[in-house]
């Protein structure tokens, strides 16, 4: 085979590096703390008659069989990977597949240091997340820095980039640790509710088709 | 056990060897200028008496009034090593010559002194940052940084 | 009528299914076979070099755990060495045997999580390593009866080590290595017995002799490469001189050597554990070291064989509590010089063996 000019031609790898150098320092200077959402506290979530049942399914099957995205940076890899094994079994709780794609994935488990380089990169993968998703921080180095925390190119936490729902604190939590995470997880996802979410887009839907003026008022 | 060779001894070989370089040794190594660094590592490399051809670490040392550049070399056949230094005294732009046509283990090594320390290997085929990204103010691993 | 086709250019970005960590690959192909190959690393710098230089030598030994967290005590082992060196601190006999006993273990768990990454790359995804986590989890159980951590230890100290061992520990060593040599057949039995995993690591990925004494590799791809280099043979550390081991040496320098080398090195290291226990004496764990120590104006390179390869500290003191320069000399790092040469040639599914058969852990390479 003959090998030609590629069509549309490459630019050198120096292009590609400058322009990621580029993006590290813009997501370095732009970014601030992120809270955690915990509107999921409330007390007394007045529900709607409507809503209860379709909550309760939904939530039963979201919390069921969540899957992560594996974003395994450091070693608190090895304890992640030791639960998926034999021993601390994950796959009772349907999550055995740590897959490394995120398209598939509702929680993104961000389990190691973190660092400048590799922040757009996990910014990237959490965007390209389809809703609802959930995100855990993992070891103290995902949590606040860890020991590195003093560093010129560790990030002082995920809630830097990310909201964070769930804390694993340790160096590197046991695996029981982690679990005990993924059931916190678990409570929070059968607290929520669609009630919020739905009644936005349903007004949004109603404004958009004129429906009120068909259905003599029937969705309000 | 592998023996480290006496710096005088060498020295002295080497600097019959080499008359116009200036060669040191102290306790534990020969100092050679920046100028003389490449021809007195291909003889050491080359000479059938030394035989060094397996480069164990490269690494540099900040200190204020210099930059030190150390090899530490390992013949396998003979079993013996020796610790090689060399002494920048420039600021803004230090250079010493690379040594990766000798022993290709420099290669991503002095790229990583480059980045860190900001010394300059002219020679070396692709010196660019490894670790850091490029537009990072800087180089981290000098004393008078932060 | 010959056919026209282009290079492309692919990146494996930072994350991606191969379990070794955060690196990048950017690979240009012509079809399937790779022309070109640009490593680019750095996503897991943590600046321990920097950090060092603002902790007191007793404060350093936890940083030097994170390094190759696939076998944390070695780590401590070669940095507490470099620091005995330097300060010249003499350690009791019972230390020395203890810390032998835990970095051959630690060897034990760094290759058992070798085979089954190797095995992920190879196709057979999580199974085998199912198999190496199950007995990996038998040896982390005896190191937390010992000093109550799984992962990241802390356990060497300046002049000993930090625990004694309980009295289980030595009925339960023996118990694992008496099983120990059934499951290292079943492993070397995995690959040399199935034709799909000899016909992929068979002559793939060679590196000749010549080419890895110039890329200065070490450990088992150098010896897999038919050289005969082991640092505790040549020079002789803490007791291994009065051990009596073989060092097995590959002579091809493919995977298939590669791996090879590594499973006979589990073996030695059963016999290895089984004669330490056997000499193991009384005493003391640690001797007096003060707490601040202030080493005399000097440097020290000490090394040890870790089961990546070489693994060596250099410091330089200028007697004040921290090291004026905190070096590591990263086996991972180095071994990855010669990727380049090893993968041009070879097809896609290749490349990733052949650095899967590397045994990199990002934590060392990027420090």
């Amino acid at each position: 085979m003959e090998v030609t000019e590629p069509r549309i031609p490459v630019p050198p790898a120096i292009e590609a590096d400058l322009a990621e150098g580029a993006a590290i320092n813009s997501i370095r200077e732009t970014c601030k703390l992120i809270p955690d959402p915990d509107k999921w506290l409330e007390e007394e979530l007045s529900r709607n008659i409507v809503v209860t049942t379709v909550d309760a399914v939904l939530d039963w099957g979201r919390r069921c069989s969540v899957w992560p995205v594996n974003m395994g940076l450091a070693c608190c890899a090895f304890e992640m990977i030791a639960m998926a094994n034999a021993r601390f079994d994950i796959a009772r709780f349907g999550m055995e597949f740590l897959r490394p794609s995120p398209r598939q994935a509702d929680l993104l488990w961000v389990v190691g240091t973190l660092t400048w380089k590799m922040a757009p990169a996990l910014k990237r993968i959490y965007d390209q997340m389809p809703e609802p998703k959930w995100v855990m921080a993992i070891g103290v180095c995902a949590i606040s820095g860890g020991t590195f925390r003093e560093s010129y190119s560790v990030v002082p936490g995920v809630n830097c980039i990310l909201p964070v729902d769930v804390y694993v604190p340790g160096c590197p939590p046991r695996p029981e640790g982690i679990l005990y995470g993924i059931s916190l997880l678990h409570q929070k996802i059968g607290r929520s509710t669609i009630q919020g979410q739905l009644a936005d887009k349903i007004e949004e839907w109603k404004q958009k088709m004129k429906l009120e003026a068909y259905l003599g008022g029937m969705w309000r | 056990m592998t023996v480290a060779l006496k710096a005088e001894t060498v020295g002295q070989k080497v600097a019959q060897a080499f008359p116009t370089a200036i060669i040191t040794a102290d306790k534990e190594a020969i100092i050679v200028p920046p100028d003389s660094l490449f021809q007195v590592a291909h003889f050491l490399k080359n000479t059938p008496e030394f035989d060094f051809d397996y480069l164990t670490s490269l690494t540099a040392v900040d200190y204020l009034d210099y930059f030190e550049v150390i090899y530490h070399l390992t013949s396998l056949r003979y079993d013996h090593s020796l610790v090689l230094k060399t002494r920048c005294y420039e600021r803004e732009r230090p250079t010493v010559p690379s040594v990766v046509s000798l022993w290709q283990g420099a290669d991503l090594q002095e790229r990583e002194v480059y980045d860190l320390m900001g010394i300059i290997f002219p020679g070396h085929p692709n010196l660019k940052r490894i670790f850091l990204w490029e537009g990072f103010p800087g180089h981290p691993l000098r004393r008078d940084y932060l | 009528m010959p056919l026209k086709t282009e290079p492309i250019v692919l990146n494996i970005g930072p994350q991606h299914p191969s379990s070794h960590g955060l690196f990048r690959l950017r690979l240009t192909l012509d079809g399937e076979v790779v022309t070109d190959l640009e490593l680019v690393l750095g996503y897991l710098h943590r600046g321990i070099e920097k950090l060092a230089e603002g902790r007191t030598y007793a404060q350093n030994i936890p940083l030097t755990d994170r390094l190759d967290y696939l076998a944390s005590m070695t780590n401590n082992f070669a940095y507490v060495l470099a620091v005995e060196k330097l300060a010249g601190i003499k350690v009791p006999e019972r230390a020395e045997y203890l810390r032998v006993i835990m970095a051959e273990l630690m060897r034990l768990t760094s290759h058992l999580a070798f085979i089954g990454f190797l095995l992920n790359e190879l196709g057979a995804y999580f199974t085998p390593l199912f198999y190496m986590f199950r007995d990996r989890e038998k040896i982390l159980d005896l190191f937390e009866m010992v000093c109550g951590q799984r992962l990241t230890y802390n356990y060497m100290r300046l002049g000993g080590v930090s625990h004694d061992i309980p009295e289980e520990f030595i009925p339960a060593v023996k118990r694992l290595l008496n099983e120990m040599p059934r499951f290292t057949d079943e492993y070397e039995q995995l690959i040399s017995g199935n034709e799909i995993l000899l016909a992929r690591t068979k002559g793939v990925g060679i590196l000749s002799r010549d080419k890895a004494i110039n890329a200065s590799a070490s450990g088992p791809v150098l010896r897999a490469s038919g050289v005969k280099w082991d640092i505790r043979k040549v020079d002789p550390y803490s007791v291994y001189d009065r051990l009596d081991f073989e060092v097995p040496v590959g002579s091809v320098g493919d995977v298939y050597d590669r791996y090879w080398v590594r499973v006979q090195e589990m073996r030695q290291s059963v016999r290895i554990l089984k004669q330490a226990i056997e000499q193991l004496p009384k005493g003391e764990i640690r001797s007096e070291v003060p707490h601040l120590l202030r080493p005399p104006q000097s440097e020290a390179y000490g090394r040890i064989e870790a089961p990546k390869g070489e693994l060596g500290f250099y410091l330089v003191s200028d007697n004040s509590i921290a090291p004026y320069r905190f070096h590591i000399r990263p086996p991972a790092l180095i071994n990855l010089t010669a990727l380049r040469d090893m993968v041009i040639g070879w097809k896609l599914a290749d490349a990733v063996v052949i650095f899967g058969s590397l045994d990199t852990v990002l934590g060392e390479v990027d420090r």
